[in-house]
């Protein structure tokens, strides 16, 4: 069912062919923030408004859709984007990583490898990697423009002289084809090998910052590091109560007054797709 | 010997105000060179105009060759972080207060392309040391020190990367007689160790006549006049370095 007086894809034309164009110079350019002329939309920012805009601008009606909220499919925003998408569309929606050529995501990236016919599109609440560290804008374009990136190893050497080492442990900067530094959206640390040279194009959108980004296919993507202190993605060391994983990325839940605790997949669809509760040796 | 940095014909006015008149300079490598002059005789605008920090309204600034300020902003960056430094009179201008002394030290050793922790930690614990700075309050945060040992963290911090030429606005103003006197024969030191060329701005015509080889005397935006800094004090020409000479209180 489709609903009726809203343009495909809820936005109009005129403003697709806007974002398509931002889209377009940010594949040419990977990890620089394009401003673009982010609309309202029907819900609030920090609720996914810039990536929605992506994907209305470029969702087709063959398109399967496809919306996680922190790996899992049946969160309310993964729910409402879903349903939002299909009632202006009219497109295929999946929980199915394989199944998907879009892909809408906050704060995730799906465990299944993807490939070269999907698109990711990420939520992005703050487009700019230095801003705790820089709080004039100007002076951060600036920066990106002179390729200045000094600041952001100081942070990382504080964290290692203070805490032995680097504390980040989401939003973990990279640099996109060893020339902008990027935020990878606040994506576990977990998650920042999945974005080198990935076969699928990723496209981030800030919809308050009004700003958009994108990693083409097979961008190298470098988590910054040192050479004496590389950079180590962080999992809780416990395998999932429902399937049993061992190597996908874990959410911590607590069951009882008492501070039991369970761990079970952040991404409920590889958790979904596996055979129940067998220990994998790995 | 050819000239590190010359500067011909420089113009800057601020309103009805003349900072700099026709103001010429030349600084060779190793050497040290002061401009002195009374409170806004145009001394720290001269400083800034040859830093490249502030355009001047005629006139060249060449440093080996190259013109400071027809060259791009990235060159001129890149000019900051490896071939100069600049030691700013207010410590808390050139330090980052909520970052450890030896991230302070360490950041232009980053933004110069070090990547290894354990040898960007050693080489700041090494200038730590070499600027009387305990090694061991490496982790410690500036805001905590004493004014005197920001200003040598300021120095540490800039020297690390080895420049050629460092601008130093200053860098005893604020300070003590004795912590001053330490950190002139500080800063004498590693200049005569490394070679460093330094221009020097100060009203302080003791500190000029310790650490300088040359000296220019400033008024009004005007150097009415330079040459060796022993001439200049002891033999003043013109009348205002006279004035200013036997303005200097002994103790």
């Amino acid at each position: 069912m489709i609903e009726q007086g809203y343009n495909f894809g809820y936005l109009d034309e005129n403003t697709k062919r806007m974002i398509r164009r931002a889209l377009l110079k940010a594949v040419a350019l990977p990890g620089y923030q394009v401003p673009f002329g982010s609309r309202e939309m029907p819900l609030p920012y920090g609720w996914g408004t810039g990536g929605i805009q992506l994907t209305a601008s470029v969702i087709g009606p063959d398109d399967t859709l496809k919306v996680i909220d922190q790996g899992a499919d049946d969160t309310t925003n993964a729910v409402s984007i879903r349903r939002f998408f299909h009632r202006v569309t009219g497109v295929a929606t999946t929980e199915r990583t394989a199944e998907a050529t879009i892909i809408q995501t906050r704060h995730r990236v799906p465990e299944a490898t993807l490939g070269e016919h999907q698109i990711l599109v990420y939520q992005v609440p703050m487009p700019e990697p230095l801003f705790r560290l820089e709080p004039r804008v100007a002076e951060t374009r600036r920066m990106h423009a002179l390729a200045d990136y000094g600041l952001m190893h100081v942070k990382l050497y504080e964290d290692i002289a203070r805490h032995g080492a680097v504390t980040t442990s989401y939003n973990y900067p990279v640099m996109v084809n060893q020339r902008y530094l990027m935020s990878p959206s606040p994506i576990p640390a977990f998650d920042n090998p999945k974005l080198d040279r990935m076969p699928a194009l990723q496209l981030f959108g800030a919809g308050r910052e009004k700003r958009l980004y994108a990693v083409p296919p097979y961008t190298p993507v470098r988590s910054l590091d040192f050479e004496d202190h590389p950079f180590v993605p962080v999992r809780a060391d416990a395998a999932c109560v429902i399937c049993g994983s061992r190597a996908s990325y874990l959410d911590e839940l607590i069951v009882d007054d008492g501070g039991t605790r369970h761990f079970v997949c952040s991404d409920t669809d590889y958790c979904a797709s596996r055979p129940p509760l067998q220990e994998d040796a790995a | 010997m050819t000239a590190l940095m010359t500067a011909r014909g420089l113009e800057l006015r601020f309103g009805a105000i003349s900072a700099l008149d026709d103001v010429a300079l030349e600084i060779h490598p190793g050497e040290v060179v002061a401009i002195v002059g009374e409170s806004g005789s145009g001394k720290t605008t001269l400083l800034r105009v040859l830093a490249g920090m502030m355009p001047p309204e005629a006139g060249q600034v060449l440093y080996r060759g190259e013109d400071v300020h027809a060259m791009g902003e990235a060159a001129r960056r890149r000019l900051m972080r490896s071939d100069w430094g600049f030691v700013h009179q207010n410590p808390r201008d050139g330090l980052r207060l909520r970052v450890s002394a030896g991230g302070n030290v360490g950041e232009r050793l980053m933004a110069a392309g070090a990547r290894h922790y354990g040898n960007i930690r050693t080489e700041a614990a090494e200038w730590l040391q070499r600027v009387e700075i305990d090694p061991a309050r490496m982790d410690d945060m500036p805001e905590k020190f004493s004014g005197g040992m920001q200003q040598r963290l300021q120095i540490a911090r800039t020297l690390v990367t080895r420049p050629k030429l460092v601008f130093m606005d200053e860098p005893t103003g604020g300070l003590d007689v004795s912590v001053q006197a330490r950190l002139l024969d500080l800063i004498r030191a590693l200049v005569a160790e490394l070679g460093l060329a330094v221009l020097i701005v100060t009203h302080d015509i003791a500190a000029a006549r310790l650490l300088a080889h040359r000296m220019l005397v400033m008024r009004h935006g005007q150097v009415v006049e330079q040459g060796l800094t022993d001439r200049v004090l002891d033999d003043p020409q013109h009348p205002y370095t006279q004035l200013l000479v036997s303005s200097v209180l002994a103790a």
